[in-house]
């Protein structure tokens, strides 16, 4: 029985539809009314570059920007790093280990608006934070972690490793499991402690997974939304917004549908970038350590 | 986890060997990693109890006190009663497991399909249809939102169960795992099915999908995570309270009760409490989905 050209096409086609319907059609959209004034109410104009440039001559955009950049500098190497030590403290042979694992995994299925509510919380001027670095004479009076301008997006960035510790500890625990373990004996045997074998054999044959957790780190960081939506709702006095807030705030509550869809370019552009830069870095890096 | 099995094999077949003493070292680095264990436990999960020991105070107990109470006085569970009230948690409910639920069929079954030829057939076209799917990882869903708006309100898609379901009901990731589940399997198997008749649906369905059981549960696990946790779309596309999912829910009676942080930590602890018991009896295909998400795609 000869199978049809079409047979193919047709396992293809519904979710191709999904995908062509709400991600390449909108994609062009989105670049077209990038180019126009649409706002919800009337008919979009072609007003070309205009976006753009109002874009790029308003400070607000270029300091929401820098702290989105500020938010990747920070989140991507606690993400990156911290995980990998919790990750081989989770891969020892200990009595108990599954509980811990499951408590470290537990922030990664819960909401983040309730993540945000509970932490809201643990931030408060009295609250439990606070409490314990004072009692720990770490502070020695109330920080206000999100009402002050120098605390703010460092108090929400903290949320957002906190949140994600688990879910990184679990990919790395999967490169972990395939290093061979006789590569540890021969290290043992040479005398190698701990630590060395941390740098020289783990750390290098983990490099897969190093990869995939900057990439997946650094494009989730990009996109940073609920826990400032919900924690500081960008301030105060913006010192917390991020480029996707300020994309919501500017089409949804102003109706610039046109200039917020410029600024989304912008975002693609800069994940794009930040895709490519990561792939090519962490393959160069890849082979030094194969060769 | 390997490690653990072979120890206790050999516990159980060499008997009359005697334990190894652990030295005094031993047993202070094994105190030390507990110590440092459960220190990382204390920061995950902290915030979880201080919610919990919050919902739990009555009315008469300070909840602003400094130093902080972290076991409450009086235990009540009159902060849920009340907050019962306003927020109508069983609706929010079922309008989450709703979307979860289909958005998770959706991609199970519209994901197989995709990845089915992509692994299994030649044709013309398909290492670009493969490379346009694959692209679409690369976009982000912040970029489209303002296009798929007003494509769902054309579509009077706005507080439908089909307009939160339909933008997220396949994904690129989604037929890249099953793709790369299909491709392990050996192609004899749907060449001899092929020469006893069978469509190629049927070997879609009757051969292969039971064969990939395990991706199609990693797939399921991920696609549920991301739509129960979901805020962004719903909180875009809904208007109607009561088409709304836990998350949105939650941030209502936040916004609506901003002073009164027993009702909110009550209401809190309400709508994570279905997925962390959710989680507690799947936590194996959890973390065991995620290690093969993250290995294979």
């Amino acid at each position: 029985m000869r199978r049809s050209p079409f047979t193919p096409f047709l396992f293809l086609l519904p979710g191709c539809i999904i995908l062509g319907a709400f991600i390449f059609y909108p994609m062009l959209q989105a670049i077209w009314l990038s180019f126009t004034d649409y706002n919800m109410i009337q008919e979009a104009n072609f007003v070309g570059v205009d976006n753009y440039k109002k874009l790029f001559g308003d400070d607000l955009f270029w300091k929401v920007l820098g702290q989105t950049f500020l938010y990747l500098i920070f989140v991507v190497p606690a993400l990156v790093i911290i995980p990998i030590f919790i990750a081989i403290l989770v891969n020892q042979p200990l009595k108990g280990i599954s509980f811990f694992r499951s408590a470290y995994y537990v922030p990664v299925v819960t909401s983040m608006v309730v993540v945000g509510i509970m932490w809201k919380w643990v931030y408060a001027d009295t609250g439990v934070l606070n409490y314990l670095l004072e009692s720990a004479g770490i502070i020695k009076e109330p920080v206000y972690w999100l009402t002050s301008t120098s605390t703010s997006i460092f108090a929400v960035m903290a949320v957002t490793v906190w949140k994600g510790l688990g879910y990184y500890m679990v990919i790395y625990l999967a490169g972990l499991q395939s290093i061979p373990s006789h590569l540890y004996e021969a290290a043992k045997i040479d005398g190698a402690n701990k630590w060395k074998q941390i740098i020289h054999i783990t750390i290098p044959l983990l490099m897969p997974s190093i990869m995939i957790v900057t990439i997946m780190s650094s494009i989730s960081a990009m996109k940073v939304f609920e826990e400032i939506y919900v924690m500081t709702g960008g301030g105060p006095l913006n010192s917390s917004k991020t480029l996707v807030f300020y994309i919501y705030q500017e089409a949804f509550e102003k109706l610039q549908m046109g200039y917020a869809s410029a600024a989304g370019v912008v975002l693609f552009l800069i994940t794009l970038v930040l895709s490519i830069i990561n792939i090519k870095f962490m393959s160069k890096k890849e082979d030094a350590v194969k060769g | 986890m390997k490690p653990v099995q072979t120890v206790s094999k050999q516990k159980t077949t060499m008997p009359i060997k005697p334990r190894k003493k652990l030295s005094g070292t031993e047993i202070m680095k094994k105190i030390a990693v507990y110590a440092v264990l459960l220190f990382i436990a204390f920061i995950t999960i902290g915030p979880f109890l201080w919610l919990l020991s919050t919902s739990l105070k009555s009315g008469s107990e300070n909840i602003f006190q400094y130093p902080p109470v972290f076991i409450p006085e009086n235990p009540t569970l009159s902060n849920y009663v009340a907050v019962m009230e306003f927020f109508p948690f069983w609706k929010y409910l079922f309008n989450s497991v709703v979307v979860s639920v289909l958005t998770v069929l959706l991609n199970i079954l519209f994901c197989s399909l995709a990845a089915y030829p992509l692994a299994r057939m030649q044709f013309k076209g398909k290492n670009i249809v493969f490379i346009l799917i694959i692209s679409t990882m690369m976009i982000p869903f912040q970029l489209l939102m303002i296009p798929i708006y007003i494509l769902a309100l054309n579509l009077g898609l706005q507080n439908t169960y089909a307009g939160l379901v339909l933008p997220h009901a396949t994904t690129a990731f989604g037929i890249f795992l099953m793709r790369q589940a299909f491709i392990t399997i050996p192609f004899e198997l749907d060449e001899s099915a092929r020469m006893d008749g069978a469509s190629s649906f049927r070997i879609w369905w009757q051969i292969l999908m039971p064969l990939v059981k395990p991706a199609t549960v990693t797939l399921a696990i991920f696609t549920f995570m991301m739509a129960w946790g979901d805020f962004l779309w719903p909180l875009i596309i809904l208007n109607d309270t009561s088409m709304y999912t836990l998350p949105l829910g939650v941030n209502a009676l936040a916004g609506s009760f901003t002073s009164n942080w027993r009702y909110i930590a009550a209401g809190s602890v309400l709508s994570v409490l279905p997925i962390i018991i959710f989680f507690i009896f799947a936590q194996r295909y959890f973390i065991e989905g995620a290690m093969k998400g993250a290995v294979k795609g």
